[in-house]
């Protein structure tokens, strides 16, 4: 009995401990305060709103997260949003009568092919991730601009169904929210029970093991990047369906937020570290953050700073956490290779 | 394996010969590229060699080259800076708001540089204080600096600069050397010295080849890199006293970006970007290489976004192109 209470008593400690309980009481705690100022925030249909307005953070977030994981970053993948988004608004505004479904798919296989790309150099070349992603983050920004001559893709010239689809209510939820539902679902099974999801934690973990266990870290690597494109591709298609309008400065900057909604979800920079749940409510922080600044008076021009100074304060409060294991970031694994 | 591998490396080190040959030969072949561009852009533009032309092609890269001096410093040591861009317009707005307030020269001069200086030791310490990758603290400082230009300017712009601050822009020393330019090359000397010459260089150095032995051999690795962070702080205090100078207006977006071309010239300088190597010359040949191609391109009237897919490409090239030769290097022997 008194053992049972014992278990209990070190799983709540637990749980206290624990960086999701943490971060979700602190979510919880904003909210309430912003109540204060304008109850009208905390209803059930804007907080519903509120999610649906992050959903696409979300999604990029764990694509991020599984780049992350294996100890690389993707600084591209805003710019894979504006080249997909860019590509999926042309085909549409140039084929009115091709198929939804058709157009979306084609911007997954090119957001994909885009995150081959990085993946490749990573994984074949053993460029550090940041400088291929650094690169190709400047090079995919520049094709948009290529592809479009600088010109937008307005409203008018995209089909209803093609902006309307992710707007779609089912039982009062817009598509936007249920895609990312279906995502986070799906990258949680593949994080916790698919072989090539768990190979990432141990690729990023400690790249040596990984190795000697029989894992190739590099492929590991490539796929993070694959799926990170894949997920990118698709967040493409939802941000031009979201906002209407397709120019070269789509998403500019966006990168930025997403890895914040990683680190301050506790996902490890160093690699190996970080859950689906811990992600996703990063991004939710960033999510109630941005949604709620002007519902209390706060010019949007705090945002960034704000964002800015929970990422530093984020990452100090992971560095503690993690202090036990000394890694450094950036170093490639030395693997012994032949 | 590792240890048979890091043996070869060090037997090379000790013989220098082939360490020396391979430094020597990278920066041949930015000299050479450089050549190549410039006989390019002499073609591509019967104005190109007329010497105020070529005066005004440095003024869009010493600004930044200043910060790349400090930075492939801080890189060689294992370190990065993401950012440099935000203290600059962090900087500007220092400077914007004394101008506004009606301080002298000097003193805007020194505003900024001891805001650079203070940004730099922020990131300093939060990397060596509390163990964090200076990436993540560098990405966080990078919206925190440019967010509080925001907060400060919103959609505003500051312009009440004195009359004479035009000059660390828009100056020129003697003919067509302009203030910029020369400052760049004395401070590039200097650099060349402090990293090649020093006690202080070999510490960077030794900090960046292995930095827990360098730990045990009595360096002292935090402070050392607390040193190098306030040191590129310090210069992007510097290169903004020139940008805004020759802007002459002080806008949230001073700057943006900057910090992918800034890291491109250190990298394509042939630095290691996971630290331990690294010279000032091939820097300061990459500065200029990259000056005259954008330049180049501008004379063909491609615009800047365009430029941005060419600066990416030799980002990766540059840093591909090794590897690439070595693994047909070994097929072959």
């Amino acid at each position: 009995m008194s053992a049972r209470l014992r278990v209990g008593v070190t799983d709540m400690t637990n749980l206290l401990k624990n960086r999701e309980t943490q971060l979700a009481a602190v979510i919880l705690l904003m909210l309430v305060l912003i109540g204060f100022v304008n109850p009208d925030f905390i209803a059930p249909s804007n907080l519903l709103s509120v999610y649906t307005e992050s959903s696409i953070l979300i999604i990029l977030a764990l694509a991020q997260m599984l780049v992350v994981l294996t100890r690389c970053i993707d600084l591209s993948v805003a710019a894979n949003v504006a080249l997909t988004g860019m590509v999926v608004a042309m085909i549409n505004s140039q084929y009115p009568d091709l198929a939804l479904p058709a157009v979306i798919a084609a911007g997954i296989l090119l957001g994909t092919l885009l995150g081959m790309i990085n993946g490749l150099m990573v994984w074949k070349l053993g460029i550090p991730a940041i400088v291929v992603t650094l690169g190709t983050m400047s090079i995919y920004r520049g094709v948009v601009f290529l592809i479009s001559n600088g010109e937008w893709v307005n409203a008018h010239e995209m089909s209803s169904s093609f902006i309307n689809m992710p707007r779609t209510e089912i039982f009062g939820v817009q598509g936007f929210a249920i895609i990312s539902v279906l995502i986070i679902a799906a990258v949680y099974i593949f994080t916790e029970k698919r072989p090539l999801g768990r190979e990432m934690y141990a690729a990023g973990n400690s790249p040596t093991a990984a190795f000697y266990t029989g894992i190739d870290v590099g492929r590991t690597q490539f796929w993070a990047f694959t799926i990170s494109g894949m997920l990118s591709g698709l967040c493409g298609y939802l941000w031009i369906s979201r906002y209407a309008v397709a120019y070269v400065d789509v998403a500019l900057g966006f990168e930025l937020q997403v890895v914040a909604a990683c680190v301050i979800g506790g996902v490890s920079i160093m690699g190996g570290i970080g859950t689906v749940l811990g992600c996703v409510l990063g991004a939710l922080f960033l999510g109630v953050i941005n949604n709620a600044l002007p519902v209390i008076g706060i010019s949007p021009f705090w945002q960034m700073a704000i964002s800015g100074s929970v990422i530093v304060i984020a990452v100090i409060a992971n560095s503690r956490a993690e202090r036990k294991v000394g890694r450094i970031i950036l170093r490639k694994a030395t693997l012994a290779r032949g | 394996m590792d240890g048979i591998m890091s043996q070869t490396t060090q037997a090379k080190a000790t013989t220098g010969v082939s360490w020396m040959s391979r430094l020597k030969t990278w920066e041949a072949f930015l000299l050479l590229i450089t050549a190549v561009v410039f006989v390019l852009n002499t073609q591509a533009s019967p104005y190109f060699l007329d010497p105020w032309n070529l005066s005004d092609a440095t003024f869009n890269f010493t600004e930044k080259a200043v910060v790349a001096l400090p930075l492939a410093l801080l890189i060689i040591c294992r370190e990065i800076d993401l950012s440099v861009a935000s203290i600059i317009a962090l900087c500007s707005v220092v400077m914007g708001l004394l101008a506004q307030a009606g301080f002298s020269i000097p003193v805007l001069v020194l505003g900024s540089l001891i805001a650079g200086t203070f940004c730099g030791l922020l990131n300093g310490v939060l990397v060596t204080r509390f163990d964090i990758p200076s990436i993540v603290v560098t990405i966080g400082t990078m919206s925190l600096f440019r967010g509080i230009t925001y907060i400060i300017l919103g959609d505003t712009a500051l312009k009440n600069y004195p009359s004479g601050f035009e000059y660390f822009g828009q100056g020129y020393v003697y003919w067509v050397f302009s203030f910029e330019f020369v400052s760049f090359l004395v401070l590039a000397a200097v650099f060349y010295f402090l990293l090649h010459r020093t006690n202080f260089g070999r510490r960077t150095y030794a900090i960046g080849n292995n930095p827990t032995a360098a730990f045990y051999s009595g360096i002292n690795v935090a402070r050392h890199r607390l040193i190098l962070f306030c040191l590129v702080g310090l210069f992007c205090g510097l290169a903004s006293v020139m940008l805004t100078s020759r802007l002459g207006s002080t806008r949230p977006t001073i700057a943006l970006g900057w910090e992918l071309s800034i890291i491109t010239m250190v990298v394509l300088g042939g630095v290691n970007i996971l630290g331990g190597s690294g010279t000032i010359s091939g820097v300061v040949i990459a500065v200029f290489l990259m000056g005259l191609v954008t330049f180049g391109l501008g004379l063909l009237n491609v615009p800047g976004i365009v430029m941005s897919i060419i600066i990416g490409l030799m980002l990766i090239a540059v840093i591909a192109m090794p590897i690439l030769l070595r693994r047909f290097k070994q097929r072959r022997g």
